[in-house]
């Protein structure tokens, strides 16, 4: 390549570049450094005065019952949900995979939690659950559970928003699963049928199964994170009620940040928050690796 | 090799089971819209309605609440970001997969780490910054942080790199110059990345709350999830039917498009999910 | 690799009999009632252009397709109720279809694996508990090791198939099939992913290992040289039917068919419009042939049998357009009056002695040998004791 070609591509390139650039500047590296230099400071909003209090903020964040609580409770949520998450979804992929001409209609049933507004379905779900409306409620009368305020129970209501969270992820899921699937080549079950597997644990486990590792890896982290963030429905159903049973991660970084303004101590929140997040992606990143890998 | 028709029986019957439970809050929203305020208590042992309540329903939802502004909004600010995130990251996402400059390495770093950064970490100093700026309680607060879309010019970049370079040598011996190749030669050949990406953008931000949440505060500016929670407090006499309504009015533009454009919607999440 | 024996290899070859094999996807018939007999060790070559359905009759003797109508036997018994697993044959694929997540060791154990450990003794972590499955699995890499021996995969035996070049990934496949000892190898295009030089190689190779292993062998590719040149016999098929079966000489020498005629050989054969005159008499590049009838024929002459002359009544003229040097022979590409092109094939000494210009019209004889005659439904017509009329 010329030399004056080579300047004219690189001038293109930095003018394309720029925007991001200054985007990405003024929306994530300028406020992740306010943030770290906020968490060190005993910044309220609106304060007069601000004070360098070193590593008070995340030394007060680990003695705090709230904040434990909260991580607890995330947790908690994550481990209900995520099981389900994969393996429903997992289970959902496999099954619906196999039909043809009732395909389509699954998929669009699965996949309708994902798309419609969690908010407004959430409001949908409290009438669903109320004690004494709700078809759900009326449900687990007939069932012989007798009279269940699912959530207003401290300890059925986290077990109550994994449930909904489950509800709006498996579809998202299945539809991940169903693109690993057709992505193994038929040739694989048949080399297998070949060798001598013939029934179907047997398909799953030398192929189906091997085959769908790193989506699986994939999903699982995905959900995690989603899980993770449980946010709208503790806003909408519970808020962080009762007892503080569904008092998570996010609305309690919520709380903090925006509406008691404790801005330093939810600052180091965040940056808590962020080596989470930051963990679950380099994993994530050694996933995609393998992937490219295997093929 | 087709299987028997006992284990596709058995199929059929968990995933309609599944089926039932994933639509069953629609079904319940859809049957109480349309249900009289004074059949909702006994609704559970009488699901069809003995009256046809929709109209009232349906227009208390449209007019009591705020929920028209709420749609109207969510539009603006969906395809407000979706314009700009468009705009900047097809040619940063070009320019990375393309173009030899100083500071590629640098971006792309800079993408693959904001990848991990959802808007709840940068979202307390973008609220002081706004506040500062005397600029909470607009459009342009509901969008801004937004306009950064790290996960497009990942997406774009994959798919740029796989364009060939010939025809981009081609076009440039012809004459054109990057800009021109940029938006009228890489752009139309990515457009199923760029349907993708809209889809998931757009799904994404008419449905969020917690960033809403935090910088809007007056009504006229409230988005859809915003317009449901006001209008569920309003309504707490217990009008079910009409909130179930709202609920229904602030689902449909994304159910109907999903149904509508069900293959394009799979893929979005597909490509956009497994990156 | 020549030298080593596989001792029960005599006794495993079967013969395969498919009788009336008839495929139907959906309102598109894909196989048209095939008959084909198979003999005990023999390498039958499927060949014919590509989407003619030799892939799916390949498919169905392995029982991975299920036969519209039709039967299949292997080794005399009758395999039509029998899955793929039970039908006592291998398939190479031309993918390979390696599992990419296990060690060459593991791709070529896993059919002694799949039989001889139950699936209970497969599970993950449940199969520790068995107490037959140390010695079993020893058993089987023991034999997984003499295999790469023979393939000279010994080095590579840790390695995941991405790892492998592509023929080694052949040589695996191959290894896999060949483990369990099957009756039959069923090959689908297995070298059409390898690069030119490779794929001649592993002609030969493959050859060999026929002849070593004394198994049936059914071979599926759309390239008439790979048939002709590994084959015992050729089968050509055209639109779900089998043409001609024959050994390689007797598809090139005999073609039963117009279309055998045009696939088999290479350049293709020249294909010319004849008239017969009344008596039945064609006259055609200084040979005059004895056609049953008047009436149109088509007249096929292979590219050697075309021989440069002197201008005199009788022969093919045809203008010369371009001639290729290939080394040890000229390829020469003619225009007939009427429009038609001729390939002509030639040793160099031919062509130094005849010094063809381009844009000279040649004079052509042909020899009768590689002169063949078609009538309008496309087969050959026996031709009666030609009258020799030298022109
Ligand atoms: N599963 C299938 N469904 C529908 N048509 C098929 C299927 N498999 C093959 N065919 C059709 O059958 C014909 C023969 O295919 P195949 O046996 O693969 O041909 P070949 O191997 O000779 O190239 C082709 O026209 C192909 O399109
Ligand atoms: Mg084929």
């Amino acid at each position: 390549m010329t030399a004056p070609r080579q300047r004219a591509e690189a001038r293109a390139g930095a003018a394309f570049a720029l925007p991001a650039f200054a985007l990405i500047l003024a929306l994530l590296l300028a406020p992740l450094a306010a943030l770290l230099a906020l968490s060190v400071t005993d910044y309220r909003l609106g304060a007069m005065a601000v004070r360098l209090v070193g590593l008070d903020n995340y030394a007060a964040l680990f003695a705090d019952e709230v904040f434990q609580r909260s991580l607890r409770n995330t947790f908690l949520y994550v481990a209900f949900v995520l099981p389900g998450a994969v393996f429903g979804g997992l289970g959902v992929a496999l099954l619906v995979h196999a039909r043809r001409r009732s395909r389509a209609f699954y998929e669009v049933a699965y996949f309708l939690p994902v798309t419609a507004t969690l908010v407004a379905m959430a409001t949908v779900w409290q009438f669903m659950l109320h004690p004494s409306l709700g078809p759900v409620s009326a449900l687990l009368r007939a069932l012989g559970f007798g009279d269940v305020d699912l959530l207003n129970d401290p300890s059925l209501a986290l077990g109550t928003l994994a449930l909904i969270g489950l509800w709006q992820v498996i579809g998202f899921n299945m539809v991940l699963f169903l693109a690993g699937l057709s992505a193994i080549p038929r040739d694989l079950y048949e080399a297998a049928a070949l060798d001598g597997a013939r029934s179907g644990p047997d398909r799953f486990l030398r192929v189906t199964w091997p085959m769908l590792g790193p989506t699986t890896m994939f999903v699982t982290i995905t959900s995690t994170i989603t899980a993770f963030k449980v946010f709208d429905t503790v806003v909408v159903l519970t808020r962080g009620g009762p007892l503080g049973s569904t008092e998570t991660l996010l609305y309690v970084l919520y709380l903090e940040g925006f509406q008691y303004f404790r801005t330093g101590y939810a600052a180091a929140m965040t940056v808590v928050l962020l080596a989470f997040l930051v963990l679950l992606s380099i994993l994530q990143a050694r996933v995609i690796d393998r992937k490219v890998h295997y093929a | 090799m087709r299987r028997g028709l006992v284990p596709r029986l058995l199929a059929h019957a968990v995933l309609l089971l599944g089926a039932v439970v994933m639509l069953a809050p629609f079904v319940w929203m859809l049957l109480t819209s349309i249900r009289p305020a004074e059949e909702v208590f006994g609704a559970v042992f009488n699901p069809i309605p003995g009256r046809f309540a929709a109209p009232e329903n349906y227009a208390r939802a449209w007019n009591e609440g705020n929920l028209p502004r709420a749609m109207l909004n969510g539009a603006i600010v969906c395809l407000g970001i979706l314009a700009v995130q468009l705009l900047a990251a097809i040619p940063a996402s070009f320019a990375l997969a393309k173009l030899r400059f100083r500071g590629r390495g640098m971006l792309f770093g800079l993408v693959l780490f904001g990848l991990c950064v959802p808007i709840q970490v940068p979202a307390l100093p973008l609220y002081l910054g706004l506040a500062h700026a005397g600029l909470l309680d607009t459009y342009f607060a509901l969008m801004a942080p937004f306009f950064l879309t790290v996960f497009g010019m990942f997406l774009f970049r994959q798919f740029f790199r796989a364009y060939p370079d010939e025809v981009l040598d081609a076009a440039r011996l012809d004459g054109m110059g990057e800009f021109e190749i940029v938006w009228r030669l890489a752009t139309p050949a990515a457009l199923p990345a760029i349907a993708a990406f809209s889809v998931f953008s757009v799904v994404a931000h008419w449905n969020d709350l917690y960033w809403p949440l935090i910088v809007v505060t007056s009504s006229e500016l409230a988005t859809p999830p915003l317009g449901i929670l006001a209008f569920r407090d309003t309504e707490s006499g217990g009008n079910y039917g009409a909130l179930m309504a709202g609920a229904a009015l602030v689902t449909a533009p994304l159910v109907l498009a999903f149904l509508v454009a069900r293959r394009a919607f799979l893929r979005g999440i597909t490509m956009t999910g497994l990156r | 690799m020549k030298q080593q024996q596989t001792p029960t290899s005599e006794a495993r070859a079967a013969g395969l009999t498919l009788r009336g094999i008839v495929k139907h996807f959906g309102p598109t018939r894909v196989l048209d009632g095939v008959d084909l007999d198979i003999r005990p060790g023999e390498f039958l070559t499927l060949v014919g252009p590509s989407g003619c359905g030799k892939s799916t009759l390949l498919r169905i003797i392995a029982g991975l397709e299920a036969q519209s109508a039709g039967s299949v036997t292997i080794g005399g018994r009758s395999v039509d109720a029998l899955p793929p697993s039970e039908r006592d044959v291998a398939m190479v694929f031309q993918s390979y279809a390696l599992y990419p997540h296990m060690s060459v060791a593991a791709n070529i154990a896993s059919p002694l694996e799949l039989r001889r450990l139950s699936l209970f003794e497969r599970l993950p972590l449940l199969r520790w508990l068995s107490p037959r499955r140390p010695r079993v699995m020893r058993e089987i890499m023991t034999e997984v090791r003499a295999m790469a021996g023979q393939l000279q995969l010994e080095g590579l035996l840790d390695r995941r198939p991405a790892q492998l070049s592509g023929g080694q990934r052949q040589r695996v496949a191959l290894g896999r099939a060949m483990v369990r000892r099957p009756a039959a190898f069923l090959m689908d295009e297995p070298l059409s992913n390898l690069d030119a030089k490779l794929r001649v190689h592993m002609r030969t190779e493959l050859a060999e290992l026929h002849a070593r292993l004394g198994a049936t062998f059914v071979y599926v590719t759309h390239d008439q040289i790979e048939a002709m040149t590994m084959s015992d016999r050729v089968a050509l098929m055209d639109k779900g039917r089998i043409l001609q079966l024959g050994t390689p000489s007797e598809l090139y020498d005999t073609p039963a068919d117009v279309t055998v005629a045009r696939f088999i050989g290479s350049p293709p054969i020249n294909l010319l419009e004849v008239e017969a005159s009344a008596g039945g008499v064609i006259r055609m590049a200084g040979l005059a042939l004895r056609a049953p009838g008047p009436g149109r024929y088509t007249i096929g002459i292979r590219p050697e049998a075309l021989h440069l002359g002197r201008a005199a009544p009788g022969l093919l003229a045809a203008r010369l357009r371009r001639a290729e040097n290939l080394g040890a022979e000229w390829l020469l590409h003619a225009e007939t009056e009427e429009g038609a092109p001729l390939a002509i094939r030639m040793t160099a000494a031919e062509h130094a002695a005849a010094d063809a210009l381009i844009g000279q019209v040649l004079h052509l004889s042909a020899s009768r040998a590689g002169v063949h005659l078609f009538g309008p439904d496309g087969r050959r017509v026996a031709v009666e004791a030609a009258v020799e009329a030298p022109a």
